[in-house]
């Protein structure tokens, strides 16, 4: 294995509560040393890191690859290409796959097809119930033992909470983290956009923010009532946040992550029936994306993540509520981090923590921290470099994003995956 | 902007004795004045009072038939044609006022035949001048006139009735 | 949204939503429109505007009176007029909308009259839709069928000519009515003077004074003083989905009555897009009675769709 020297880097890792310019030295996949001069030490590969911030690897908490079952999606090849190109180095695949991953066989084909792609650090997160369809449960042990992160019902409906809770208290008693999507599908009723002005301008279906946060309260009581690790995806709303704050500082383990362009886009920003901007959950007002901006800096929500989901020219083509919704958001999880350190709202530390140390907490790995003796997951980033969204830069098979064609700022020139470089700029 | 020297009434008055010349020659019988909107109805209301027609004006805007819908714009203010319901088997007079490319007279005569099937037409104008872009012609006119590219005559009105001569850069066919 | 439906020259090339239209090209539509009107008094109710023209009725949900006002309107215009009824799933996807799309530009059509059951479906097709085709929205999901308001706003200039004094009353299911939508933006940039929604709470979509308008749950107050009523048509659905209790409390708190008919101006027109469901959003004797303009409203709507159709020809000047 390489020996690998990353000079004069901006590193910044907060678990270990780095942040200098110094030197971090790799061998055998994994950290040899941060900030200590090595005086001995031959590398292999020096990769000169002036002026770049030097990280842990993100850790992407919600990935769809597309991969088995719609590959005219997207690959495991194709979204591993482009997660590396985006510095993630771990990254959970939601169950929703197709077959879904509610047996040992899909999850083990999962963890092949990466092997072969060369991007080992897949975590499969495992169907609560049965096919996701929420009536019976899934074999969480033998998910749990294939290699299974977590559990999720995905997107799927969750309407019956008996079974809701003795879900949760069987994944608890297999010390399974439970992550959910909060939604009230009787509520929510097949609605397309945030029930505000917008959707009333445009005669579009309405998910009202009570759906979502109803469920999350509904979900906190069961957390408290099973004693399960509850974990809240993809949360959009000011009324969500609230309870969720209430909840930690009450005491409950219960931890949130919100999607990143949610802390950007909000109703006002929708080009009328454009599909780009076809999400779920749904760009809500600028109360909300203020209220989540303020939860994550404030640690009521402790994680970001892209929630990708590539999507082939079909799905988006057609009237807006017909549309496939998601965004294809992998390689503008950074700039868009970055722009919120830009605007004030984070500083770039805590930034960071959301993508590295805080999901690796979540999940209960060792990871997401440049920390002596662990793997070397790395991310080197260029924080000034502007680059144009489009075919020439862009990786992943989809192209469904509100920021085709736009300008960022923020662009990765190296990342390293248990001491490899799985992508050079 | 000049005005040449064309008296109206010395117009009128020779148009008058050619249109009545043709009606007895041709027999029309009860015959129907048309106008064509809007110099036309001014010179016909004349006319209809000195040849003592007995049938009542009738008038005619031809907006709707023209051939150069997609380059000029629907004029919103147009007026629709005050035709009788009955035209097959009858004697018409159409009256204009300039008779220049022929593109008007092809129109009238379009929408007085989707009417219905007429005896016979005869076509008279206050003023005709060079120009012609389609193989009509009036039976009748006031007076003969030669303009040089870029001048368009108008008749003004309808009290009093004036002769209007106009430069402009673009050729654009009206009349 | 306004680049779509107007050429390089900032005319009008397609007609799919009232919103982002100047007031002068909605009083161009409504001049055009008058125009037209007394053709159909006319012994030959023809003109040969659109001869040779191809106009392709496209509607994906059923609906016979718009249709065939649609189909007189290009017929008097001399146009050759092809109707189609699409029978649509809701799981339809994009991909037949287009291939039904491109399938009909192959025969060499200029325009699309679509009606649609899914919002935004008029916007779709005219971005997808080869550029010399010109786009009508006949009325797609709850979004807009602006034909209707301007065939609306035609009527009430007939009657009261200055929209700056005007109160305008709409009543009924604003929630899932697109000609509610049309209307209210058509009213707003024509200048009226106040524009009043008036329904039960579950009929009222979230944040409606967005959209121009004050809102009363109470007919009693919404109607005092109005120069205008506009009735919407109840659908039997509201029932059985929650958010009515019946037809007959609905009437009783809701329904255009005589007495109601008096809290308004003495010469308050009655308006209703139909069809109406007598002794449900109206009485009877109202809808058959002097203020109403319902069946002005129809022949109206002839003139005026014949004057959007000529008017977004004529202005589409790309070429196949």
């Amino acid at each position: 294995m390489k020996k690998i020297l990353i000079s004069n880097g901006h590193i910044i890792d907060p678990a270990n509560n780095t942040d200098h310019t110094g030197n971090v030295y790799i061998a055998d996949g994994k950290i040899l040393a941060v900030n200590e001069q090595i005086t001995d030490f031959s590398a292999d590969l020096t990769i000169d890191a002036t002026h770049n911030i030097v990280c842990p690897g993100f850790i992407d908490l919600s990935v769809r690859l597309r991969d088995p079952g719609q590959s005219y999606k997207g690959t495991i090849l194709s979204e591993t290409t482009a997660a590396a190109s985006a510095g993630v180095t771990s990254l959970c695949l939601p169950p929703d796959t197709s077959p879904v991953i509610d047996t040992q066989a899909v999850t083990e084909l999962i963890a092949d097809k990466s092997e072969k792609a060369n991007y080992p650090q897949v975590y499969p997160i495992g169907a609560l119930t049965h096919k996701l369809a929420g009536t019976e449960l899934s074999s969480m042990s033998a998910l749990k033992q294939a290699g299974c992160i977590a559990v999720s019902n995905a997107t799927s409906p969750l309407s019956n909470l008996l079974v809701l809770r003795r879900a949760m208290e069987y994944a608890s008693s297999h010390n399974l983290l439970v992550m959910l999507h909060p939604d009230t599908p009787s509520l929510s009723n097949h609605g397309c956009a945030h029930e505000g002005a917008f959707a009333t301008r445009y005669g579009l279906p309405g998910i009202p923010e009570a759906s979502e946060s109803i469920a999350v309260a509904q979900y906190l009581e069961l957390a408290e009532l099973t004693g399960c690790r509850l974990h809240f995806s993809q949360i959009s709303s000011k009324r969500s946040a609230i309870k969720i704050q209430q909840a930690k500082k009450y005491g409950l383990k219960v931890s949130a992550d919100v999607a990143i362009h949610q802390l950007h886009l909000t109703e006002d920003d929708i080009e009328p029936f454009n599909s780009s901007y076809h999400v779920l959950p749904p760009f809500r007002t600028k109360k909300d994306k203020q209220s989540l901006r303020e939860s994550l800096a404030n640690g009521t929500i402790d994680i970001i993540c892209s929630d990708h989901q590539p999507h082939d020219l079909d799905a988006k083509l057609g009237a807006f509520p017909e549309t496939e919704p998601g965004i294809s958001s992998l390689e503008t999880l950074l700039p868009l981090t970055l722009q919120l350190v830009q605007d004030n709202a984070i500083t770039l530390s805590q930034g960071i923590a959301a993508l590295t140390q805080n999901p690796a907490k979540t999940l209960g790995i060792q990871s997401g921290t440049l920390t002596q003796g662990l793997a070397a997951d790395l991310c080197i980033f260029d924080p000034s470099l502007s680059w144009a969204v489009n075919n020439d830069t862009w990786k992943s098979a989809g192209r469904n994003t509100p920021f085709w064609g736009q300008t960022l700022k923020g662009r990765v020139t190296h990342t390293l995956q248990a001491g490899k470089v799985i992508y050079t700029l | 902007m000049t005005d040449k020297n064309i008296e109206i009434p010395a117009l009128l008055t020779k148009l008058e004795i050619q249109l009545k010349a043709l009606i007895s020659k041709r027999k029309l019988k009860n015959p129907l004045m048309i106008g064509i909107h809007s110099g036309g109805v001014w010179v016909a209301e004349q006319l209809h009072q000195r040849l003592n027609i007995q049938e009542p004006l009738a008038l005619m805007d031809i907006s709707f038939y023209r051939d150069d819908f997609s380059q000029l714009h629907l004029h919103p203010q147009v007026k629709p044609s005050q035709l009788p319901a009955h035209m097959e088997g009858r004697d018409i007079i159409l009256i204009d006022d300039v008779f220049y490319t022929g593109r008007t007279i092809r129109a009238a005569l379009n929408e007085i035949f989707d009417y219905g099937r007429p005896n016979q037409v005869i076509f008279g104008v206050l003023i005709e001048r060079d120009g012609r872009q389609i193989p009509l012609q009036p039976d009748c006119a006031g007076c003969t006139i030669t303009l040089p590219v870029g001048q368009r005559i108008k008749l003004t009105g309808p009290n009093p009735l004036g002769i209007h001569i106009q430069s402009f850069s673009t050729e654009k066919t009206v009349a | 949204m306004t680049n779509l439906q107007l050429n390089k020259e900032g005319k009008l090339k397609h007609f799919l939503t009232i919103e982002g239209l100047s007031k002068e090209i909605l009083t161009e539509i409504l001049d055009t429109a008058e125009s037209f009107a007394s053709m159909s008094e006319q012994k030959v109710k023809k003109v040969p505007l659109l001869r040779g023209k191809t106009i392709v009725n496209l509607f994906f949900e059923n609906s016979t009176r718009t249709r065939t006002t649609f189909e007189l309107a290009a017929t008097r215009l001399s146009a050759d007029v092809l109707s189609m009824n699409i029978a649509t799933s809701a799981t339809s996807k994009g991909e037949s909308l287009l291939d039904t799309i491109h399938n009909l530009e192959a025969m060499h059509v200029d325009m699309f009259v679509v009606r649609h059951a899914i919002s935004g479906a008029g916007h779709f097709i005219a971005q997808h839709t080869a550029p010399h085709i010109s786009v009508i929205n006949a009325g797609d999901g709850q979004h807009a069928h602006p034909t209707q308001a301007m065939l609306d706003m035609y009527t009430i200039r007939q009657h009261k000519q200055d929209f700056s004094q005007l109160k305008v009353a709409i009543i009924g299911d604003i929630l899932h009515s697109r000609v509610a939508r049309s209307q209210i933006q058509a009213l707003n940039t024509l200048g009226a003077k106040e524009i009043r929604v008036i329904a039960p709470k579950t009929l009222l979509p979230s944040h409606v004074e967005t959209l121009g308008v004050q809102a009363f749950n109470s007919i009693d107050e919404g109607l005092v003083d109005v120069d205008v009523i506009i009735m919407l048509r109840l659908q039997k659905e509201r029932m059985t989905s929650a958010l009515l209790p019946s037809e007959r409390e609905y009437f009783k708190c809701f329904g255009l009555t005589e007495n109601r008919l008096k809290l308004a101006k003495k010469d308050a027109i009655v308006m209703h897009p139909g069809p109406i469901n007598r002794g449900v959003e109206i009485e009877s004797s109202i809808a058959d009675g002097p203020q109403s303009v319902i069946l002005q409203q129809v022949s109206n709507g002839i003139a005026v769709r014949m004057a959007i159709m000529s008017l977004t020809l004529q202005n589409n000047t790309e070429t196949l």
